[in-house]
């Protein structure tokens, strides 16, 4: 499971939802895996706004990955400055935005965030509430919160 | 009442839940083409939006759109297991019921073929509130600003359909799925499910195996149904109508 998914995640237990405690959940004894995938810039630059940054530097942490700048980059700090100025403009001086796109080149930023949000998962180990302590499996990448009948 | 509760989750518990975790693989190999409608809903999506599918499956609507944020969440750890390759997106083992998201959270939901399957009309109305829990509220000066989700369930008035279902027919009913014992398909099931491949591949090829049936509890909703449950669950309709054989409905919360 791809660490970004903690952002969106807290304690299946109703009564937990609304205490802050209960986010981020804090993996415990956990098993980490790279597993490769493609760099989209546009997609950074428009999950940036919806991160808990704080939350997610807690769970880095507790992961000891290494340590998330204090501040959340911004879009800027994701592509490379040059990479616009570069950009040919076409005969008549226009470039279409989607051409634009592509030519973006990512920052070392853009990498590291890559990096830790939807390249490294968690394959083995525990989701653990802080309100209640409740503990959530990882198998095999997959979280399960699926609660006991008498906890429902 | 708490046992009239637990009763409930235990019938769907076998008459849902394990059927989907026995049949996941073929059941996957199915369900791969997208529904126009959802279809739509995903692609109009601003870039950059975050969501939820609740009862997501094998996962088939993550692939319609690589530009927005999905939370899959399924009861089949099976069906997951299929679910969770589709990149950008991410997919969790849940109930429909403690779904584990912070409250307001999401600018989208579907929840396609998924609330017909729970058993009572008042754990139908929680599965909608349960939905809309999850979607950001629209602010105070603009009615539609809030988060909106799909909901799509099957419908009763279906006489033109494989089923033959229509008005005035029983509305809670078990729907057979049959897995084929000795033929062959031509067409491959997705790889990956244990206990299901196993059912599939034939070790002895001399020896024909039966069809298996499984048996899965569906409420069949009537017209205007299913919009009754999204004002009862305290939502907002804002559009909604039939398409082939299912009724759906968007809906949101109230300012």
């Amino acid at each position: 499971m791809k660490l970004l998914t903690l952002n969106f995640l807290t304690c299946a237990i109703k009564s937990c939802k609304s205490t802050p405690a209960s986010f981020p959940l804090h993996p415990r004894d956990a098993e980490l895996e790279i597993v490769e995938a493609d760099l989209n810039i546009l997609f950074l630059k428009n999950i940036l706004p919806r991160l808990m940054w704080d939350e997610l530097r807690v769970i880095g942490s507790e992961l000891g990955l290494p340590e998330l700048p204090s501040t959340p980059p911004t879009r800027e700090d994701l592509v490379e400055p040059s990479t616009t100025a570069i950009a040919a403009p076409t005969s008549d001086g226009t470039r279409d935005a989607g051409e634009e796109e592509e030519e973006e080149i990512p920052t070392q930023t853009a990498k590291d965030l890559h990096r830790v949000l939807l390249e490294t998962c968690i394959k083995e180990g525990k989701l653990v509430c802080g309100n209640c302590g409740h503990e959530y499996k990882v198998l095999e990448g997959v979280a399960n919160f699926l609660l006991p009948g008498h906890l429902v | 009442m708490a046992d009239s509760v637990n009763q409930d989750a235990s019938y769907e518990e076998e008459h849902v839940h394990s059927v989907y975790e026995q049949i996941a693989s073929h059941f996957s190999s199915t369900r791969y083409k997208p529904w126009p409608i959802v279809e739509r809903f995903l692609t109009e999506l601003p870039d950059g939006a975050v969501g939820a599918d609740v009862g997501c499956g094998n996962g088939k609507y993550l692939g319609v759109n690589t530009k927005v944020f999905i939370v899959g969440s399924d009861r089949s750890s099976n069906l997951i297991k299929i679910a969770k390759q589709h990149h950008p997106h991410s997919a969790i083992v849940a109930d429909n019921l403690s779904l584990p998201h912070p409250p307001s959270s999401f600018d989208f939901a579907i929840s396609i073929a998924v609330i017909h399957h729970l058993s009572t009309p008042a754990r139908r109305v929680e599965a909608v509130k349960a939905i809309l829990t999850l979607l950001r509220p629209p602010t105070r000066d603009r009615a539609g600003s809030g988060g909106k989700a799909l909901i799509y369930v099957w419908a009763l008035e279906q006489k033109d359909s494989r089923r033959g279902w229509d008005e005035g027919h029983e509305q809670d009913v078990m729907v057979p799925w049959v897995m084929k014992g000795k033929k062959e398909k031509s067409q491959k099931p997705t790889k990956g499910v244990r206990q299901t491949a196993e059912e599939m591949v034939r070790e002895e090829p001399a020896k024909p195996t039966e069809d298996k049936t499984f048996l899965r509890y569906y409420h069949l909703y009537k017209k205007g149904e299913l919009e009754n449950d999204v004002i009862e669950a305290g939502g907002k309709v804002m559009e909604s109508g039939y398409e082939k054989d299912n009724w759906w409905a968007i809906v949101g919360n109230k300012v």
